[in-house]
Protein backbone atom coordinates (compact mmCIF):
# COMPACT_ATOMS: atom_id res chain seq x y z
CA UNK A 1 0.00 0.00 0.00
CA UNK A 2 0.84 3.34 -0.90
CA UNK A 3 2.08 6.17 1.82
CA UNK A 4 3.01 9.36 2.34
CA UNK A 5 6.76 9.87 3.83
CA UNK A 6 5.18 10.96 7.33
CA UNK A 7 3.52 7.75 7.82
CA UNK A 8 6.26 5.53 6.63
CA UNK A 9 8.63 7.60 8.89
CA UNK A 10 6.23 6.99 12.18
CA UNK A 11 5.63 3.37 10.68
CA UNK A 12 9.38 2.76 11.24
CA UNK A 13 9.67 4.21 13.94
CA UNK A 14 6.99 2.71 16.07
CA UNK A 15 7.82 -0.77 14.41
CA UNK A 16 3.97 -0.74 13.22
CA UNK A 17 1.95 -0.96 9.36
CA UNK A 18 0.30 2.76 10.49
CA UNK A 19 -1.71 5.49 8.79
CA UNK A 20 -2.75 8.79 9.34
CA UNK A 21 -5.17 8.92 12.17
CA UNK A 22 -3.21 6.04 13.89
CA UNK A 23 -1.63 6.41 17.58
CA UNK A 24 1.35 5.54 17.74
CA UNK A 25 4.08 5.10 20.56
CA UNK A 26 7.58 6.04 18.53
CA UNK A 27 10.76 5.63 19.22
CA UNK A 28 12.67 9.35 19.39
CA UNK A 29 15.77 9.58 17.13
CA UNK A 30 16.53 12.94 19.35
CA UNK A 31 15.21 15.52 21.68
CA UNK A 32 16.03 18.72 21.94
CA UNK A 33 14.80 21.46 24.63
CA UNK A 34 15.94 25.35 25.95
CA UNK A 35 16.42 27.26 28.45
CA UNK A 36 12.41 28.05 28.79
CA UNK A 37 11.13 24.65 28.74
CA UNK A 38 14.30 22.24 30.10
CA UNK A 39 13.17 22.87 33.31
CA UNK A 40 10.14 22.18 33.52
CA UNK A 41 10.96 18.52 31.75
CA UNK A 42 13.43 17.99 33.96
CA UNK A 43 11.06 18.42 36.97
CA UNK A 44 9.07 16.05 34.95
CA UNK A 45 12.28 13.45 34.34
CA UNK A 46 13.40 13.67 37.84
CA UNK A 47 9.27 12.65 38.87
CA UNK A 48 10.23 8.95 36.88
CA UNK A 49 13.03 8.50 39.21
CA UNK A 50 14.70 6.98 35.52
CA UNK A 51 18.00 7.34 33.90
CA UNK A 52 18.55 9.79 31.25
CA UNK A 53 18.80 8.23 27.68
CA UNK A 54 21.80 10.92 27.37
CA UNK A 55 22.75 10.05 23.64
CA UNK A 56 19.19 11.52 22.49
CA UNK A 57 19.19 14.75 24.29
CA UNK A 58 20.37 18.02 23.39
CA UNK A 59 20.30 20.68 25.64
CA UNK A 60 20.81 24.66 24.22
CA UNK A 61 19.71 27.57 25.96
CA UNK A 62 18.79 30.59 23.80
CA UNK A 63 15.36 32.63 25.58
CA UNK A 64 17.09 34.64 28.12
CA UNK A 65 20.43 34.09 27.50
CA UNK A 66 22.48 35.62 28.72
CA UNK A 67 21.01 35.70 31.97
CA UNK A 68 18.81 38.53 31.80
CA UNK A 69 17.85 38.38 35.83
CA UNK A 70 18.03 35.91 38.51
CA UNK A 71 15.30 33.87 37.52
CA UNK A 72 16.55 33.56 34.10
CA UNK A 73 20.35 32.85 35.62
CA UNK A 74 18.27 29.84 37.56
CA UNK A 75 16.43 28.41 34.59
CA UNK A 76 20.03 28.83 32.77
CA UNK A 77 21.52 27.15 35.50
CA UNK A 78 19.06 24.07 35.84
CA UNK A 79 19.18 23.35 32.26
CA UNK A 80 23.26 23.30 32.30
CA UNK A 81 23.16 21.22 35.51
CA UNK A 82 21.06 18.68 34.15
CA UNK A 83 22.74 18.48 30.30
CA UNK A 84 26.32 18.43 32.40
CA UNK A 85 25.50 15.87 35.01
CA UNK A 86 23.56 13.60 32.67
CA UNK A 87 26.23 14.10 29.45
CA UNK A 88 23.95 15.01 27.35
CA UNK A 89 25.03 17.10 24.03
CA UNK A 90 24.73 20.62 25.46
CA UNK A 91 25.46 23.83 23.57
CA UNK A 92 26.21 26.96 25.49
CA UNK A 93 26.27 30.34 24.38
CA UNK A 94 29.49 30.86 22.54
CA UNK A 95 29.64 27.67 20.70
CA UNK A 96 25.62 27.42 20.05
CA UNK A 97 22.71 29.71 19.46
CA UNK A 98 18.76 29.64 18.66
CA UNK A 99 17.82 26.04 19.41
CA UNK A 100 16.41 25.47 15.98
CA UNK A 101 19.52 26.41 14.08
CA UNK A 102 22.21 24.37 16.26
CA UNK A 103 20.15 21.03 15.27
CA UNK A 104 20.30 22.00 11.90
CA UNK A 105 23.86 23.00 12.05
CA UNK A 106 25.56 20.22 14.21
CA UNK A 107 24.06 17.28 12.22
CA UNK A 108 20.97 16.10 14.34
CA UNK A 109 18.56 17.02 11.62
CA UNK A 110 18.72 14.59 8.43
CA UNK A 111 16.36 12.71 6.39
CA UNK A 112 14.17 9.91 7.59
CA UNK A 113 14.64 10.81 11.35
CA UNK A 114 12.08 11.67 14.04
CA UNK A 115 12.99 14.63 16.52
CA UNK A 116 10.85 16.28 18.95
CA UNK A 117 12.01 19.52 20.45
CA UNK A 118 10.18 21.32 23.16
CA UNK A 119 9.89 24.61 20.97
CA UNK A 120 6.85 25.39 18.40
CA UNK A 121 9.34 26.00 15.84
CA UNK A 122 11.05 22.34 15.77
CA UNK A 123 8.64 22.30 12.81
CA UNK A 124 12.19 23.94 11.20
CA UNK A 125 13.98 20.63 10.41
CA UNK A 126 12.02 19.38 7.65
CA UNK A 127 14.29 20.94 5.68
CA UNK A 128 15.91 18.78 6.06
CA UNK A 129 13.86 15.40 5.41
CA UNK A 130 13.45 14.79 8.64
CA UNK A 131 9.60 14.40 10.51
CA UNK A 132 9.72 17.20 13.54
CA UNK A 133 7.49 18.11 15.85
CA UNK A 134 6.88 21.13 18.84
CA UNK A 135 6.08 19.14 21.96
CA UNK A 136 5.58 20.12 25.64
CA UNK A 137 8.13 20.11 28.57
CA UNK A 138 6.77 17.24 30.45
CA UNK A 139 6.68 14.82 27.03
CA UNK A 140 10.38 16.26 26.65
CA UNK A 141 10.70 15.18 30.29
CA UNK A 142 9.64 11.73 29.31
CA UNK A 143 11.80 11.26 26.44
CA UNK A 144 14.44 12.15 28.49
CA UNK A 145 13.71 8.76 30.56
CA UNK A 146 12.13 6.63 28.01
CA UNK A 147 13.23 7.75 24.41
CA UNK A 148 9.65 7.47 23.06
CA UNK A 149 6.47 8.80 22.88
CA UNK A 150 2.81 9.14 21.57
CA UNK A 151 1.91 10.77 18.31
CA UNK A 152 -1.18 10.15 16.44
CA UNK A 153 0.11 10.43 13.47
CA UNK A 154 -0.59 12.92 10.59
CA UNK A 155 -2.46 13.50 7.56
CA UNK A 156 -0.75 15.20 4.94
CA UNK A 157 -1.30 18.74 2.71
CA UNK A 158 1.40 18.38 -0.56
CA UNK A 159 2.24 21.59 -1.30
CA UNK A 160 3.39 21.27 -5.28
CA UNK A 161 5.40 24.41 -6.24
CA UNK A 162 6.32 25.20 -9.53
CA UNK A 163 7.87 27.75 -11.48
CA UNK A 164 10.80 29.92 -10.60
CA UNK A 165 11.09 32.64 -7.77
CA UNK A 166 11.32 36.55 -9.21
CA UNK A 167 14.17 38.49 -8.14
CA UNK A 168 13.31 39.79 -4.45
CA UNK A 169 11.22 37.11 -3.84
CA UNK A 170 12.96 34.92 -0.59
CA UNK A 171 11.72 31.84 1.45
CA UNK A 172 9.92 34.46 3.40
CA UNK A 173 7.67 35.75 0.95
CA UNK A 174 6.97 32.17 0.00
CA UNK A 175 5.82 30.94 3.00
CA UNK A 176 3.77 34.00 4.20
CA UNK A 177 2.10 33.55 0.72
CA UNK A 178 1.22 30.19 1.63
CA UNK A 179 -0.07 31.09 5.13
CA UNK A 180 -2.14 33.68 3.42
CA UNK A 181 -3.69 30.89 1.98
CA UNK A 182 -4.05 27.76 4.61
CA UNK A 183 -4.36 30.31 7.05
CA UNK A 184 -3.51 30.28 11.02
CA UNK A 185 -4.37 27.04 12.25
CA UNK A 186 -5.33 25.65 8.43
CA UNK A 187 -2.87 23.11 9.30
CA UNK A 188 -3.19 21.93 12.45
CA UNK A 189 -2.46 18.74 13.37
CA UNK A 190 -0.81 17.94 9.94
CA UNK A 191 2.10 17.86 8.05
CA UNK A 192 2.82 20.43 5.40
CA UNK A 193 4.87 18.50 2.12
CA UNK A 194 6.83 20.60 0.04
CA UNK A 195 7.49 19.13 -3.66
CA UNK A 196 7.59 20.38 -7.56
CA UNK A 197 10.52 23.16 -8.30
CA UNK A 198 12.14 23.05 -4.57
CA UNK A 199 15.62 22.96 -6.43
CA UNK A 200 15.18 26.85 -7.23
CA UNK A 201 14.39 27.41 -3.31
CA UNK A 202 18.10 27.10 -0.90
CA UNK A 203 18.37 25.43 1.62
CA UNK A 204 18.33 28.33 3.84
CA UNK A 205 15.48 29.34 2.65
CA UNK A 206 13.63 26.19 3.30
CA UNK A 207 14.47 26.54 6.72
CA UNK A 208 12.34 29.85 6.83
CA UNK A 209 9.57 27.92 4.92
CA UNK A 210 9.89 24.88 7.33
CA UNK A 211 10.14 26.82 10.22
CA UNK A 212 6.66 29.27 9.41
CA UNK A 213 4.69 26.11 8.63
CA UNK A 214 3.74 26.15 12.63
CA UNK A 215 1.99 29.56 12.29
CA UNK A 216 -0.39 27.22 9.80
CA UNK A 217 -0.95 25.19 12.92
CA UNK A 218 1.11 22.35 11.46
CA UNK A 219 2.17 19.64 13.29
CA UNK A 220 5.49 18.99 10.88
CA UNK A 221 6.86 19.98 7.82
CA UNK A 222 8.87 18.08 5.22
CA UNK A 223 10.78 18.61 2.12
CA UNK A 224 12.00 16.23 -0.69
CA UNK A 225 15.31 14.82 -0.34
CA UNK A 226 17.23 16.74 -3.64
CA UNK A 227 21.12 17.11 -3.84
CA UNK A 228 20.78 20.34 -2.19
CA UNK A 229 20.19 18.54 1.19
CA UNK A 230 22.59 16.10 0.49
CA UNK A 231 25.16 18.94 -0.47
CA UNK A 232 24.10 20.80 2.99
CA UNK A 233 24.44 17.78 5.15
CA UNK A 234 27.91 16.52 3.26
CA UNK A 235 29.35 19.35 5.41
CA UNK A 236 27.85 18.70 9.13
CA UNK A 237 28.40 15.42 11.08
CA UNK A 238 25.04 13.81 10.69
CA UNK A 239 25.83 10.52 10.72
CA UNK A 240 23.49 7.66 8.95
CA UNK A 241 20.69 8.81 7.36
CA UNK A 242 17.17 7.40 5.39
CA UNK A 243 16.33 9.04 2.10
CA UNK A 244 12.22 8.50 2.51
CA UNK A 245 9.89 9.71 -0.15
CA UNK A 246 6.00 10.07 -0.45
CA UNK A 247 4.63 7.69 -2.98
CA UNK A 248 2.70 9.39 -5.65
CA UNK A 249 -0.42 7.49 -5.22
CA UNK A 250 -0.24 8.55 -1.18
CA UNK A 251 -3.39 9.49 0.19
CA UNK A 252 -2.80 13.27 0.58
CA UNK A 253 -5.36 15.66 2.41
CA UNK A 254 -5.19 17.74 0.07
CA UNK A 255 -3.05 18.92 -3.06
CA UNK A 256 -2.19 22.67 -3.13
CA UNK A 257 -0.67 24.00 -6.43
CA UNK A 258 1.42 26.86 -6.03
CA UNK A 259 3.21 28.89 -9.18
CA UNK A 260 6.23 30.82 -7.54
CA UNK A 261 6.66 33.11 -10.74
CA UNK A 262 3.25 34.69 -8.86
CA UNK A 263 4.73 35.36 -5.68
CA UNK A 264 5.91 39.20 -4.70
CA UNK A 265 7.72 40.69 -2.06
CA UNK A 266 5.67 40.90 0.80
CA UNK A 267 4.88 41.79 4.68
CA UNK A 268 2.63 39.89 7.39
CA UNK A 269 0.90 42.92 9.08
CA UNK A 270 -0.19 42.94 12.71
CA UNK A 271 -1.66 41.14 14.21
CA UNK A 272 -1.69 37.37 12.79
CA UNK A 273 1.32 36.37 10.46
CA UNK A 274 -1.76 35.38 7.79
CA UNK A 275 -2.41 38.60 7.50
CA UNK A 276 -0.49 39.35 4.26
CA UNK A 277 -0.11 42.51 1.69
CA UNK A 278 1.87 43.49 -0.95
CA UNK A 279 5.17 45.21 0.59
CA UNK A 280 3.76 48.40 -1.86
CA UNK A 281 0.40 48.75 -0.11
CA UNK A 282 2.12 49.60 3.55
CA UNK A 283 4.09 52.72 4.55
CA UNK A 284 4.02 53.10 7.65
CA UNK A 285 6.94 54.75 9.62
CA UNK A 286 9.14 52.43 12.32
CA UNK A 287 10.84 52.70 15.30
CA UNK A 288 12.88 49.01 15.16
CA UNK A 289 13.91 46.85 12.46
CA UNK A 290 14.94 43.63 13.77
CA UNK A 291 16.86 40.70 11.72
CA UNK A 292 17.51 37.29 13.35
CA UNK A 293 15.61 34.47 15.17
CA UNK A 294 15.27 30.81 13.89
CA UNK A 295 13.21 31.87 10.98
CA UNK A 296 15.50 34.73 9.22
CA UNK A 297 18.81 34.86 10.86
CA UNK A 298 21.15 32.76 9.41
CA UNK A 299 24.62 34.13 7.21
CA UNK A 300 22.47 34.37 3.84
CA UNK A 301 20.46 36.73 5.37
CA UNK A 302 23.26 38.64 6.81
CA UNK A 303 25.08 38.81 3.62
CA UNK A 304 21.78 40.30 1.89
CA UNK A 305 21.00 42.84 4.68
CA UNK A 306 24.76 43.52 4.71
CA UNK A 307 24.78 44.10 0.68
CA UNK A 308 21.81 46.90 1.36
CA UNK A 309 23.66 48.93 4.34
CA UNK A 310 26.97 48.92 2.66
CA UNK A 311 27.67 52.43 2.34
CA UNK A 312 24.47 53.77 3.64
CA UNK A 313 22.76 54.89 7.51
CA UNK A 314 20.43 53.31 9.21
CA UNK A 315 17.78 56.39 9.38
CA UNK A 316 18.00 58.22 12.71
CA UNK A 317 14.91 57.04 14.33
CA UNK A 318 15.28 53.74 13.42
CA UNK A 319 16.70 50.94 15.81
CA UNK A 320 18.20 48.25 13.74
CA UNK A 321 19.27 45.33 15.70
CA UNK A 322 20.98 42.01 13.89
CA UNK A 323 21.20 39.43 15.87
CA UNK A 324 22.59 36.00 14.15
CA UNK A 325 21.22 32.59 14.99
CA UNK A 326 24.11 30.64 16.16
CA UNK A 327 27.56 31.38 16.49
CA UNK A 328 29.06 29.92 14.04
CA UNK A 329 26.99 32.32 11.72
CA UNK A 330 28.45 35.32 13.90
CA UNK A 331 32.06 34.22 13.44
CA UNK A 332 31.00 33.87 9.27
CA UNK A 333 29.79 36.97 9.79
CA UNK A 334 32.84 38.50 11.39
CA UNK A 335 35.11 36.68 8.88
CA UNK A 336 33.40 38.24 5.83
CA UNK A 337 33.19 41.65 6.92
CA UNK A 338 29.47 42.27 7.45
CA UNK A 339 29.56 42.69 11.02
CA UNK A 340 31.52 46.14 10.35
CA UNK A 341 29.40 46.74 7.47
CA UNK A 342 25.95 46.66 9.92
CA UNK A 343 27.53 48.63 13.20
CA UNK A 344 29.22 51.12 10.28
CA UNK A 345 25.68 51.98 8.78
CA UNK A 346 24.59 52.47 12.23
CA UNK A 347 23.09 48.83 13.27
CA UNK A 348 23.89 47.33 16.62
CA UNK A 349 25.02 43.64 15.73
CA UNK A 350 24.80 41.94 18.84
CA UNK A 351 25.75 37.99 19.99
CA UNK A 352 23.52 34.94 19.60
CA UNK A 353 20.14 34.64 21.76
CA UNK A 354 16.30 34.69 20.35
CA UNK A 355 16.51 38.15 22.31
CA UNK A 356 13.08 40.40 20.94
CA UNK A 357 11.57 37.75 18.65
CA UNK A 358 9.18 36.36 21.78
CA UNK A 359 9.87 40.03 23.71
CA UNK A 360 12.25 38.45 26.19
CA UNK A 361 14.47 40.71 26.29
CA UNK A 362 16.96 43.13 24.47
CA UNK A 363 14.85 44.91 21.48
CA UNK A 364 11.57 45.21 23.70
CA UNK A 365 8.88 47.69 21.75
CA UNK A 366 7.33 50.25 24.61
CA UNK A 367 3.84 51.68 23.83
CA UNK A 368 2.88 52.17 20.20
CA UNK A 369 6.36 51.60 18.68
CA UNK A 370 6.54 49.84 15.09
CA UNK A 371 8.86 47.01 14.41
CA UNK A 372 10.00 45.34 10.89
CA UNK A 373 10.58 42.19 12.11
CA UNK A 374 12.41 38.99 10.35
CA UNK A 375 10.98 36.69 12.86
CA UNK A 376 7.59 34.40 12.50
CA UNK A 377 4.85 35.95 15.41
CA UNK A 378 3.25 39.40 15.49
CA UNK A 379 0.83 38.08 18.03
CA UNK A 380 -0.89 41.31 20.02
CA UNK A 381 1.96 42.49 22.47
CA UNK A 382 4.85 39.59 21.41
CA UNK A 383 8.11 42.11 21.17
CA UNK A 384 6.87 44.40 24.00
CA UNK A 385 3.66 46.67 25.01
CA UNK A 386 0.86 45.52 24.20
CA UNK A 387 -0.02 48.69 21.71
CA UNK A 388 3.26 47.97 19.91
CA UNK A 389 2.94 46.65 16.45
CA UNK A 390 5.25 43.90 14.47
CA UNK A 391 5.04 43.41 10.94
CA UNK A 392 6.50 40.44 9.67
CA UNK A 393 9.21 40.83 6.42
CA UNK A 394 12.20 39.20 4.83
CA UNK A 395 15.85 40.62 5.86
CA UNK A 396 16.12 42.56 2.60
CA UNK A 397 13.22 44.48 2.93
CA UNK A 398 13.81 44.91 7.19
CA UNK A 399 17.26 46.08 5.66
CA UNK A 400 15.57 48.94 3.53
CA UNK A 401 13.15 49.89 6.03
CA UNK A 402 16.04 50.69 8.47
CA UNK A 403 17.60 53.23 6.08
CA UNK A 404 13.95 54.42 4.51
CA UNK A 405 12.78 55.08 8.68
CA UNK A 406 9.35 53.22 6.82
CA UNK A 407 8.64 49.56 5.71
CA UNK A 408 9.97 49.58 1.82
CA UNK A 409 11.37 47.43 -0.58
CA UNK A 410 15.31 47.78 -1.73
CA UNK A 411 14.76 49.19 -4.73
CA UNK A 412 13.13 52.30 -3.32
CA UNK A 413 16.73 53.16 -1.83
CA UNK B 1 -11.58 10.67 35.12
CA UNK B 2 -14.09 12.80 37.06
CA UNK B 3 -17.84 12.18 35.93
CA UNK B 4 -19.13 15.63 35.73
CA UNK B 5 -18.23 19.12 36.54
CA UNK B 6 -20.18 22.33 36.85
CA UNK B 7 -18.33 25.64 36.73
CA UNK B 8 -18.83 29.52 35.51
CA UNK B 9 -18.40 29.98 31.95
CA UNK B 10 -14.94 32.57 31.20
CA UNK B 11 -15.84 33.48 27.23
CA UNK B 12 -12.75 33.74 25.35
CA UNK B 13 -12.74 34.58 21.03
CA UNK B 14 -10.95 32.67 17.99
CA UNK B 15 -7.08 32.28 17.92
CA UNK B 16 -6.38 33.19 21.63
CA UNK B 17 -2.30 32.12 21.26
CA UNK B 18 -0.15 31.42 24.26
CA UNK B 19 1.55 34.95 24.22
CA UNK B 20 -1.58 36.09 25.00
CA UNK B 21 -2.35 33.61 27.65
CA UNK B 22 1.15 34.30 29.44
CA UNK B 23 3.14 36.77 27.57
CA UNK B 24 6.80 35.70 27.15
CA UNK B 25 8.25 37.81 29.65
CA UNK B 26 7.48 36.03 32.61
CA UNK B 27 8.16 32.78 30.95
CA UNK B 28 11.72 33.40 33.79
CA UNK B 29 9.33 31.11 36.19
CA UNK B 30 7.11 28.51 35.83
CA UNK B 31 5.30 28.64 39.38
CA UNK B 32 1.89 28.13 38.74
CA UNK B 33 0.98 31.13 41.81
CA UNK B 34 3.30 33.50 39.94
CA UNK B 35 2.00 33.14 36.26
CA UNK B 36 -1.28 32.76 37.16
CA UNK B 37 -2.50 36.33 38.34
CA UNK B 38 -0.63 37.48 34.39
CA UNK B 39 -3.54 35.21 32.58
CA UNK B 40 -4.09 37.32 29.44
CA UNK B 41 -3.49 40.52 31.28
CA UNK B 42 -2.16 42.40 27.53
CA UNK B 43 -6.13 41.64 26.15
CA UNK B 44 -8.19 41.84 29.92
CA UNK B 45 -6.22 43.54 32.45
CA UNK B 46 -8.78 42.57 34.92
CA UNK B 47 -9.94 39.20 34.37
CA UNK B 48 -7.66 36.79 36.34
CA UNK B 49 -8.32 38.61 39.38
CA UNK B 50 -12.00 37.88 38.41
CA UNK B 51 -11.31 33.77 37.71
CA UNK B 52 -12.79 31.64 40.91
CA UNK B 53 -11.60 28.24 40.83
CA UNK B 54 -13.93 25.63 39.17
CA UNK B 55 -14.59 28.13 36.60
CA UNK B 56 -14.57 26.70 32.49
CA UNK B 57 -12.75 28.64 29.88
CA UNK B 58 -15.25 28.33 26.70
CA UNK B 59 -13.35 29.62 23.19
CA UNK B 60 -13.99 29.73 19.82
CA UNK B 61 -11.26 28.52 16.88
CA UNK B 62 -7.58 27.63 17.11
CA UNK B 63 -7.08 27.87 21.11
CA UNK B 64 -3.82 27.94 23.02
CA UNK B 65 -1.97 28.66 19.13
CA UNK B 66 1.75 29.65 19.10
CA UNK B 67 4.36 28.91 21.69
CA UNK B 68 4.66 25.25 23.21
CA UNK B 69 5.02 26.61 26.40
CA UNK B 70 3.55 24.84 28.97
CA UNK B 71 3.58 27.79 30.82
CA UNK B 72 0.04 28.50 29.21
CA UNK B 73 -1.59 25.41 30.60
CA UNK B 74 0.50 25.95 34.74
CA UNK B 75 -1.20 29.30 34.24
CA UNK B 76 -4.89 27.63 33.20
CA UNK B 77 -4.19 25.58 35.53
CA UNK B 78 -3.29 28.04 38.69
CA UNK B 79 -5.93 29.58 38.34
CA UNK B 80 -8.01 26.71 38.96
CA UNK B 81 -10.26 26.49 35.78
CA UNK B 82 -11.68 22.98 35.77
CA UNK B 83 -11.92 22.52 31.92
CA UNK B 84 -11.35 24.00 28.40
CA UNK B 85 -14.04 23.73 25.77
CA UNK B 86 -12.75 25.34 22.52
CA UNK B 87 -14.35 24.77 18.88
CA UNK B 88 -10.82 23.55 17.95
CA UNK B 89 -7.02 23.61 19.92
CA UNK B 90 -3.80 24.08 18.70
CA UNK B 91 -1.75 20.82 18.53
CA UNK B 92 0.86 21.13 21.41
CA UNK B 93 -1.63 23.18 23.83
CA UNK B 94 -3.84 20.05 23.14
CA UNK B 95 -1.00 17.68 23.94
CA UNK B 96 0.14 19.53 27.18
CA UNK B 97 -3.66 19.97 28.50
CA UNK B 98 -3.89 15.85 28.04
CA UNK B 99 -0.54 15.31 29.32
CA UNK B 100 -0.45 17.39 32.58
CA UNK B 101 -4.19 16.54 33.19
CA UNK B 102 -6.32 19.84 32.46
CA UNK B 103 -9.77 18.59 30.82
CA UNK B 104 -9.94 19.98 26.55
CA UNK B 105 -13.27 19.31 25.52
CA UNK B 106 -13.35 19.89 21.10
CA UNK B 107 -17.07 21.49 20.85
CA UNK B 108 -18.90 24.56 19.94
CA UNK B 109 -20.78 26.07 22.45
CA UNK B 110 -22.70 29.52 22.92
CA UNK B 111 -22.64 30.67 26.55
CA UNK B 112 -22.98 34.04 28.01
CA UNK B 113 -20.37 35.31 30.84
CA UNK B 114 -20.93 33.56 33.62
CA UNK B 115 -23.29 31.40 33.10
CA UNK B 116 -23.70 28.02 34.47
CA UNK B 117 -21.99 24.63 32.50
CA UNK B 118 -21.96 21.36 32.96
CA UNK B 119 -19.91 18.99 31.38
CA UNK B 120 -21.14 15.21 31.76
CA UNK B 121 -17.99 13.42 30.77
CA UNK B 122 -19.37 9.66 30.82
CA UNK B 123 -21.84 11.21 28.43
CA UNK B 124 -20.11 13.41 26.06
CA UNK B 125 -22.56 15.94 26.60
CA UNK B 126 -22.17 20.17 27.96
CA UNK B 127 -25.73 21.54 29.22
CA UNK B 128 -25.24 24.85 29.28
CA UNK B 129 -28.76 27.40 29.10
CA UNK B 130 -31.31 24.95 28.68
CA UNK B 131 -29.35 23.33 25.83
CA UNK B 132 -27.75 20.28 25.38
CA UNK B 133 -24.22 19.70 22.80
CA UNK B 134 -22.83 16.59 22.42
CA UNK B 135 -19.00 16.49 22.04
CA UNK B 136 -16.61 13.27 20.48
CA UNK B 137 -15.46 10.90 22.66
CA UNK B 138 -11.75 11.19 23.27
CA UNK B 139 -10.11 8.13 21.69
CA UNK B 140 -9.29 4.97 23.66
CA UNK B 141 -5.53 6.11 23.46
CA UNK B 142 -5.93 9.53 25.09
CA UNK B 143 -8.84 8.10 27.49
CA UNK B 144 -5.92 6.12 29.12
CA UNK B 145 -3.56 8.59 29.51
CA UNK B 146 -6.51 11.13 31.51
CA UNK B 147 -7.78 7.85 32.93
CA UNK B 148 -4.14 7.86 34.70
CA UNK B 149 -4.02 11.54 35.62
CA UNK B 150 -1.66 12.58 33.21
CA UNK B 151 1.31 11.39 31.30
CA UNK B 152 4.25 10.97 33.84
CA UNK B 153 1.43 8.65 35.56
CA UNK B 154 0.58 6.49 32.48
CA UNK B 155 4.41 5.83 32.01
CA UNK B 156 4.67 5.27 35.19
CA UNK B 157 2.57 2.55 35.06
CA UNK B 158 4.15 0.87 32.41
CA UNK B 159 1.23 0.19 30.00
CA UNK B 160 3.78 1.21 26.81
Amino acid sequence: MSKTAVEKIFSEKSGTDSRAGDYVVANIDYVMANDITAPIAIDAFNDLGMSAKSDKIIIIPDHFIPPKDINSAKQYKKSKDFALDNGTWFYDIGSGGVCHQVMMEKGFAAPGRLIAGADSHTNTYGALSAISTGIGSTEAGVIFATGKMWFKIPETIKINLKGKPSKGVEGKDIILYILSIIKNGGAAYKCMEFSGDIKYIDINERMTMANMTTEAGAKCSFFDTDEKTIEYLKQRNTGEYKIVKSDDNADFEQTIEINMAEIEPSVAVPNSPDNVRHVSEIHERIDQAYIGSCTNGRIEDIRKAASILKGRKVDRRVRLMVVPASQEVYNQALREGLINTIVESGGYFSGTTCGACLGGYMGVLGPDEVCISSTNRNFIGRMGDKTSKVYLANPSIVAASAILGRIGTPEEI
Amino acid sequence: MMEEISGRAIILGDNVDTDQIIPAKYLNTSEPDKLAPHFMENEYPDLAGSIQKGDIIVAGKNFGSGSSREHAVITIKGLGISCIIAESFARIFFRNAINTGIPVIEAKVSANSLEKITVDFRNSRIFCGGKEVEFKEYPEFLKNIIESNGLINYVRSGKW
